[in-house]
């Protein structure tokens, strides 16, 4: 009998033959399963156990959830490590992200619980709240992660960054030329249009996609009614002002929808460090001060 | 009349310079006819700088010039010393126009009126040929040239470039990049498009037209050269234009008619053949020898031995072993008996039927590109489903083949002389079945390359490996219980057939009976459902098509068409019929794989009108995909723009898997239905980039991979054949430091690939540019790393015949 060729052979046709599925549905939701069950068991453990005098983080019971939680929590925030670092063998990182989903969201459910729904001015409900807003913002990323690619991808239209530039530089050329005979107070408009910094707007522009002091449009608005001749220089600044427009719209919803998709992560990663912070204070001081 | 010499060289590149080296340090009486004002033109017109490398190392170099991997400017340098010292003697400025006389009395008549008298000819002239010349009046006029170097160094010139390839465009791009210079430019198209070019610089081209920085005249041809001036002939008349420089960029002629009118044969009518050769290096022209990348050793190495080597010849050394008589020593060490390299030449050449048409010269060569291998009883030489396109012949012994996966006691045998492999050659696909060794076995193993330069230039080796690929096929198709006496009329009456890409094999409604079997390449079989063609499914070669009409006689009930050149067997439909009537065992099981089929037709065809907007984007998904160049490849990168978030990890993760250096540009690319293909390679089953390597760098390795190894010279070939775009050319970057220290002390760029900046800044400025691209990870436990490290499930890895299915097209990834 022939034995298995000695090659990655086996593997690739594995590769090759797997579903094409979105790390939502990874693997039949097996993550999703394993975080209804860690829920559904901490849920009847808090409510058949008896704590004496009232549950408690600081019960048998109590210290069970909060290690289970600890470590889910410093498991979950290696995949920022974990998507990094290249190593060979055999993870991916789809099925660490869905985990990653699924635990994080079954956090809400062990951590709550580990409270005992007891809440104070204090360290451990400090961690409680920074847990919370980590996983709130999660939970926004995986809406956005779910629903934008695809617009992103639309708008896209096959151009890349880079083309996108360049098409706005090619026509920022042909304005250029474009715009010579035109009188000084129109080749003014054209002149403070191709001086506008592209990436003009701060980060409520970027993600509203809102630019009202645009002077590409306003040079647009300003130019007079279209007098339908072809060769007239003013329809020919036009046009190519319409195409600017046009391709900073493009520019600028690409943007947004990069922006929509990024944003909360500048809530979910400085939370989870100050979390894992706020997390070595609680367990330092219950140790200590208990 | 000049004096008599004892040889005239043609040409001072490497082979001709190391020649005249030779002839002058043994005292030969000798002239070295270059055609331009300086040695070795070819190195010369390389960019300033450019690293030339010295492969294959382990070939000793036997010339009395220097020779190492280096700068142009240095290699150059120490030739032109080098041939001062040796009192070479030179005849610049000298191109031949004609060639007369014969051995012992050649003249030899240059485009100067000098004539040069010798007993001998080395022709080493390259591959390169000469530059078309301009067909007008003045077309030797000073102010032509054919070639830029430097489109900085001009100022203030009328410059006119002549040719609508992408050479001219280019010339003119960089001539009018800069304002500052304030040159005129101005570029001549004889048609009214430029059809021959790039799309990305006819765009260029177009828009700096807009821009007035070109004045882009088509329809128009020169009809005259005069000083300061050029005259055109254009769609309305005759015009005149101001000119200081021309340069001409309209393609160049290859040596080959030039060769031919010296009565110089070529071993056949292909464009990529070369011309007969004796072990000597003599042509079929008594007297005139050619060496170099004429002769087929496109490598300087090569090109320099035989220099040496053809003058000892000449010189009256008869016994002068080839400088790779070592490296053949080294390979055949490993074969039983402690014979010399001679008795294996031999043998090989007396065994082996597709050897026999070889000179000795040609056997040697075809060793240095093969392997070969011993064998003991029941060793495996190949399994079922290994990658493998290289082509085995046997030289002593005979092997078995296990044509039934479920039941390897069932083998059929091949004989001594006979050859293996060749399904895998020529279909480029993974190996049909296992082959062992059935008794001590000494094979060839000739790699891809070599096997198709073997049928290239031996027709007598061409015939028998087609007459055996198709029979062999014949039985593969067929199964077990067939031997080669059931199929002989069917052999004896099939023809190989070409198909283009797009050229339907087999039209829906005809009603010819012919089965053929996809041999090359691959097809996608169509229907007309309602007004529209619907893509039913895919066919990899090794498929059979058309056994329907064969067998009930009903007319074609689908379109079979070439996703990309293919070859396909058309075996007659009669025959075909009266072979299942003798058989009825295949009869059955012919039934049985038509009914699959037409179940999945009849499937396909009842969705249609339940679900018609599913069958559509299955249908344009399919035909899509096949257009960008799915049909050919074995496993390429797809991303689901429905799930990719574009973070770039997979473009990051690639550059860390290697040294540094992406291999893929996630957003480059076509996308269809969200369904993107980015510029990443598709590991074809007959890969472009491995048609003209010269140190044969490209390879297929042990997973299917096509990769680049460290003997690439970084001449670009790969690049410019590769029609995804898929090879870059760049150095290897420096080290990055670690992640860690990156997360925590921010010391250097980070994860993905470096900026272009930092890695000049760090790098060795020394470091030659390499061609890169994709290798699968090669290597790598885990696979492909652009797929392990997407976050989100959007990059996937697929092959053409597992995922052009209509479960996998529709499923529903989110």
């Amino acid at each position: 009998m022939a034995t298995a060729p000695n090659n990655r052979f086996n593997q690739d046709e594995r590769r090759r033959n797997a579903d094409h599925v979105s790390f939502l549905k990874h693997k039949k939701f097996r993550w999703l399963w394993i975080a209804v069950l860690l829920c559904m068991a901490s849920i009847a453990g808090y409510a058949l156990i008896d704590q004496e005098p009232r549950p408690n983080g600081g019960s048998w019971y109590g210290y069970t959830l909060g290690t289970i939680g600890l470590m889910l929590i410093v498991w979950l925030s290696l995949l920022g490590i974990r998507k990094r670092k290249m190593t060979a063998g055999q993870w991916s990182l789809k099925a660490w992200t869905s985990a990653h989903v699924y635990l994080g969201l079954a956090l809400i459910v062990v951590g709550t619980l580990h409270t005992g729904f007891q809440v104070g001015w204090n360290v451990h409900t400090l961690a409680y709240f920074l847990m919370l807003t980590v996983i709130i913002s999660g939970i926004y990323g995986v809406i956005v992660y779910a629903a934008l690619p695809s617009t992103l991808s639309s708008n896209r239209n096959e151009l890349t960054r880079a083309q996108m530039l360049e098409a706005l530089t090619a026509l920022d050329r042909q304005l250029e030329s474009a715009a010579q005979p035109l009188d000084r107070q129109q080749s003014d408009l054209v002149i403070s249009a191709l001086g506008q910094d592209v990436f003009y707007g701060g980060l409520f522009a970027r993600l509203a996609g809102a630019y009202p002091r645009c002077a590409t449009n306003r040079a647009l608005k300003s130019l007079p009614e279209t007098s339908g001749q072809t060769d007239d220089p003013e329809e020919r600044v036009r046009a190519l002002l319409t195409k600017r427009s046009d391709q900073l719209g493009q520019i600028r919803r690409h943007l947004r929808i990069r922006a929509m998709l990024e944003i909360w992560l500048f809530v979910h990663i400085p939370a989870t460090i100050a979390l894992l912070a706020a997390l070595l204070a609680h367990v330092v001081s219950v140790f200590f001060y208990w | 009349m000049s004096d008599l010499y004892k040889v005239a060289i043609v040409g001072s590149g490497p082979a001709g310079l190391s020649a005249a080296g030779h002839a002058a340090a043994i005292g030969m009486s000798h002239v070295l006819i270059e055609k331009t004002d300086h040695l070795s033109d070819t190195i010369y017109k390389y960019q300033k700088g450019k690293h030339v490398m010295a492969t294959p190392s382990n070939l000793v170099l036997r010339s009395d010039l220097d020779f190492d991997a280096g700068k142009r400017e240095t290699i150059l340098g120490v030739w032109d010393e080098q041939s001062a010292e040796q009192k070479i003697n030179v005849e610049f400025d000298a191109e031949v126009n004609k060639v007369e006389g014969q051995k012992g009395d050649f003249t030899i008549s240059l485009k100067n009126g000098k004539t040069i008298r010798a007993e001998t000819i080395v022709l080493a002239i390259g591959t390169q040929g000469n530059p078309n010349m301009l067909r007008c009046p003045g077309s030797d006029h000073p102010m032509i040239q054919y070639q830029l170097d430097d489109p900085g160094e001009y100022y203030d010139e009328h410059i006119t470039v002549i040719g609508s390839g992408d050479a001219g465009i280019e010339n003119a791009l960089g001539l009018a990049a800069d304002d500052a210079q304030r040159n005129v430019v101005t570029i001549l198209n004889r048609r009214d498009s430029f059809a021959r070019a790039k799309a990305a610089n006819v765009s260029l081209l177009e828009e700096a037209e807009k821009d007035g920085r070109i004045s882009v005249r088509r329809e128009t041809s020169p009809a005259g050269v005069k000083d300061g001036e050029l005259v055109l002939e254009t769609r309305d008349g005759e015009d005149t234009i101001s000119c200081n420089r021309i340069i001409a960029r309209t393609g160049s002629q290859p040596p080959r008619g030039f060769v031919e009118s010296m009565g110089i044969e070529f071993s056949s009518e292909e464009r990529s053949a070369f011309p007969k050769l004796t072990p000597a290096f003599e042509t079929t022209a008594p007297g005139i020898h050619v060496i170099g990348a004429l002769a087929g050793y496109p490598l300087i190495k090569h090109c320099m031995n035989q220099g040496y080597d053809v003058i000892e010849f000449l010189n009256g050394n008869s016994d002068l072993k080839p400088a790779d008589e070592p490296i053949l020593l080294e390979k055949f060490a490993s074969l039983p008996g402690d014979h010399s390299v001679e008795h294996w030449l031999d043998v090989f050449g007396g065994n082996v039927s597709v050897l026999k048409g070889l000179s000795t010269l040609q056997l040697r060569e075809l060793m240095l590109d093969s392997t070969v291998h011993a064998y003991d009883p029941g060793d495996a030489i190949f399994r079922r489903s290994d990658p493998g396109s290289s082509l085995f012949a046997i030289a002593e012994g005979s092997v078995a083949v296990e044509i039934n996966p479920n039941d390897p006691s069932f083998t059929v045998p091949i004989e001594q002389g006979s050859i293996f492999g060749e399904v895998g050659l020529i279909s480029g696909r993974r190996r049909g079945s296992t082959i062992r060794a059935a008794e001590t076995v000494v094979a060839i193993e000739l790699a891809r390359n070599a096997a198709l330069k073997l049928i290239a230039t031996s027709p007598e080796a061409a015939e028998a490996v087609n007459r055996i690929a198709v029979e062999r096929q014949l039985l593969q198709m067929f199964g077990s219980g067939l031997t080669p006496k059931d199929i002989a009329p069917l052999v004896e009456a099939s023809e190989v057939i070409d198909v283009r890409a797009g050229k339907a094999l087999i039209t829906e409604g005809d009603d010819d009976q012919d089965v053929y079997i996809i041999r090359r390449g691959s097809m996608v079989v169509e229907k007309t459902i309602g007004d529209r063609q619907v893509f039913l499914s895919y066919l990899p070669a090794g498929s059979y098509v058309g056994e329907m009409a064969a067998i009930d006689g009903s007319s074609r009930t689908a379109t079979v068409k070439a996703a990309i050149k293919s070859e396909a067997i058309r075996l007659p439909g009669e025959k075909f019929a009266a072979l299942l009537d003798n058989n009825p065992a295949l009869r059955e099981k012919a039934l049985k794989e038509m009914d699959g089929r037409r179940k999945t037709n009849a499937f396909i065809e009842s969705r249609k009108d339940q679900f018609s907007g599913v069958v559509d984007l299955y249908s344009e998904t399919a035909q899509f995909l096949v257009d960008e160049g799915l049909g050919e490849a074995t496993d390429v990168l797809l991303i689901d723009e429905k799930l990719c978030v574009g973070c770039d990890n997979c473009e990051k993760a690639c550059a860390d898997a290697h040294e540094g250096l992406s291999r893929l540009d996630r957003e480059a690319g076509r996308t269809y239905a969200h369904l993107h293909v980015p510029t990443s390679c598709r590991h074809c089953e007959h890969p472009h980039c491995m048609a003209d390597c010269p140190p044969n760098a490209i390879k297929r390795g042990p997973d299917g991979e096509v990769v680049i190894d460290d003997t690439c010279i970084g001449c670009g070939n790969c690049q410019r054949n590769c029609p995804y775009g898929v090879i870059r050319m760049d150095p290897k970057p420096p080290k990055k430091p670690s992640l860690l220290k990156w997360l925590f002390f921010g010391s250097g760029p980070g994860p993905g690939e470096a900026s272009y900046a930092w890695r000049k800044e760090h790098g060795d400025p020394e470091q030659p540019k390499q061609a890169i691209k994709c290798d699968m990870c090669s290597g790598i436990d885990g696979g492909p790393a652009c797929v392990r490290a997407c976050p989100t499930g959007a990059a996937i890895r697929v092959s053409p015949d597992k995922f052009l299915t209509f479960t996998k097209l529709t499923e529903e990834a989110e």
